[in-house]
């Protein structure tokens, strides 16, 4: 394994790598949804009162 | 159904307690990235190995977590028009040979039983390197280290060329020359070289590289601020992708590691990088500055009780490192609420 390597095809490691790539998607996605959902009223919760302070 | 799923991920391997606790430290981590534009992922790969996971391992799922990060981050960047893709391509073909140099050495190193402890003693000279300068740095008021966000503001045509990169376009003129956004123009074998070294680094420690290739793109290739922290991402995507498959192929990747860390960063990236349109970023880089150094110590400490086998001191070394981030973290998140109310509570006696 001292020598530089070329990269070959490996189906598994694909998906291991692919598997990364979709949950980063995903959470992208997913947490702007609940940010937008749920931001303003964790903004109320947090500094207590008026959620347009921002 | 969701068994076998989660155990052909390679997440069942990993106990509850594991699970749990990457989360946590991958909110913190993500705080800290969204909040300084960079730093958290490489208190990842040290920690993992005071952790005792093999440092391929170590490395590998640092660098998975890396591309993730950098995936997420690419995107929020394309939609603000912040990448240079031209830069970006030239920059991949240095980065994938140098990251690929560097994770030979570490299986290299590995086979002589030699790479745990060189690769600790690499992130003590850079923790306490970067850590020192910038401490130095806030303690200067020149607010040095990490994204300057009101920099990162400004329109391209604003930037001025550091004299530095100014020299090396005037000295370094081989070609092919290339123009890059903001009237750039410089030769590619400039970029090439800082690219590989870069590279060579990230492949080494399993870490982004952002904080070292971002200045290197400023003051080596002289690229506006804004423009060097969108296209290092995007080439990280590439280079980190690249550099995670050849590690995954070696079975260097434990998505066990990388699946829960992610899920918590992506969540505390929002939060860190929400704070820092409320709270000024120099206040706090004291703070960052002292974690890096803290965390080169815990490196250190971790590594001599692991060298004379002592697991209090390896404990030890664990709880500074990962006590140092979530303190640093929990201070961006006090500060920024408490400025908040202030806002909140000012705005409120105004209106009165």
């Amino acid at each position: 394994m001292a020598g530089l390597a070329v990269p070959t095809w490996d189906p598994e490691t694909a998906v291991l790598i692919g598997t990364i790539l979709l949950e980063a998607i995903v959470l992208y996605v997913g947490y702007g949804g609940l940010e937008r959902l749920f931001g303003p009223r964790l903004m109320k919760l947090l500094i207590g009162g008026d959620a347009d302070a921002r | 159904m969701l068994d076998s799923l989660l155990d052909g991920l390679g997440i069942a391997g990993t106990s509850p307690e594991m699970l749990a606790l990457f989360v946590g430290f991958g909110l913190v981590v993500g705080v800290l990235f969204g909040f300084f534009g960079m730093g958290g992922s490489f208190l990842v790969t040290p920690a993992l190995l005071m952790l005792d996971y093999e440092p391929s391992v170590a490395v590998g799922s640092g660098m998975a977590f890396v591309f993730g990060t950098a995936v997420i981050a690419t995107l929020k960047h394309h939609d603000l028009g912040q990448v240079d893709y031209k830069l970006g391509a030239i920059m991949i073909t240095g980065t994938t040979i140098g990251i690929e140099a560097g994770r030979a050495s570490v299986y290299y190193l590995e086979s002589l039983g030699l790479a745990g402890g060189i690769i600790s003693v690499a992130y003590v000279v850079l923790l306490g390197g970067v850590g020192a300068m910038v401490t130095r740095d806030a303690l200067n008021g020149d607010g040095g280290g990490g994204i300057d966000h009101e920099a990162a503001d400004k329109d391209l045509s604003e930037y001025e060329v550091p004299e530095i990169a100014k020299t090396i376009q005037r000295t370094v003129r081989i070609p092919p020359m290339v123009t890059l956004r903001g009237d750039v123009r410089v030769s590619a074998w400039v970029i090439t070289a800082v690219a590989f070294a870069t590279g060579l680094l990230s492949g080494f420690l399993g870490v982004g590289g952002g904080f070292i290739r971002m200045p290197a793109m400023i003051y080596a290739i002289g690229v506006p601020v804004p423009v060097a922290v969108g296209t290092d991402l995007f080439e990280i995507v590439f280079s980190g992708g690249l550099g995670s498959y050849l590690y995954g192929q070696g079975g260097g990747v434990n998505l066990g590691i990388v699946v829960p860390l992610l899920f918590g960063s992506a969540l505390g990236a929002r939060v860190g990088s929400a704070a820092t349109a409320v709270v000024d970023a120099d206040g706090i880089k004291i703070y960052f500055g002292g974690m890096l150094l803290i965390g080169a110590l815990a490196v250190g400490i971790g590594e001599i009780g692991s060298y004379i086998g002592s697991p209090t001191l390896e404990l030890l070394g664990l709880v500074l490192v990962i006590g140092a981030a979530v303190v640093v973290a929990v201070a961006i998140l006090y500060t920024t609420i408490s400025s908040l109310r202030v806002k909140s509570h000012g705005r409120t006696t105004t209106a009165d």
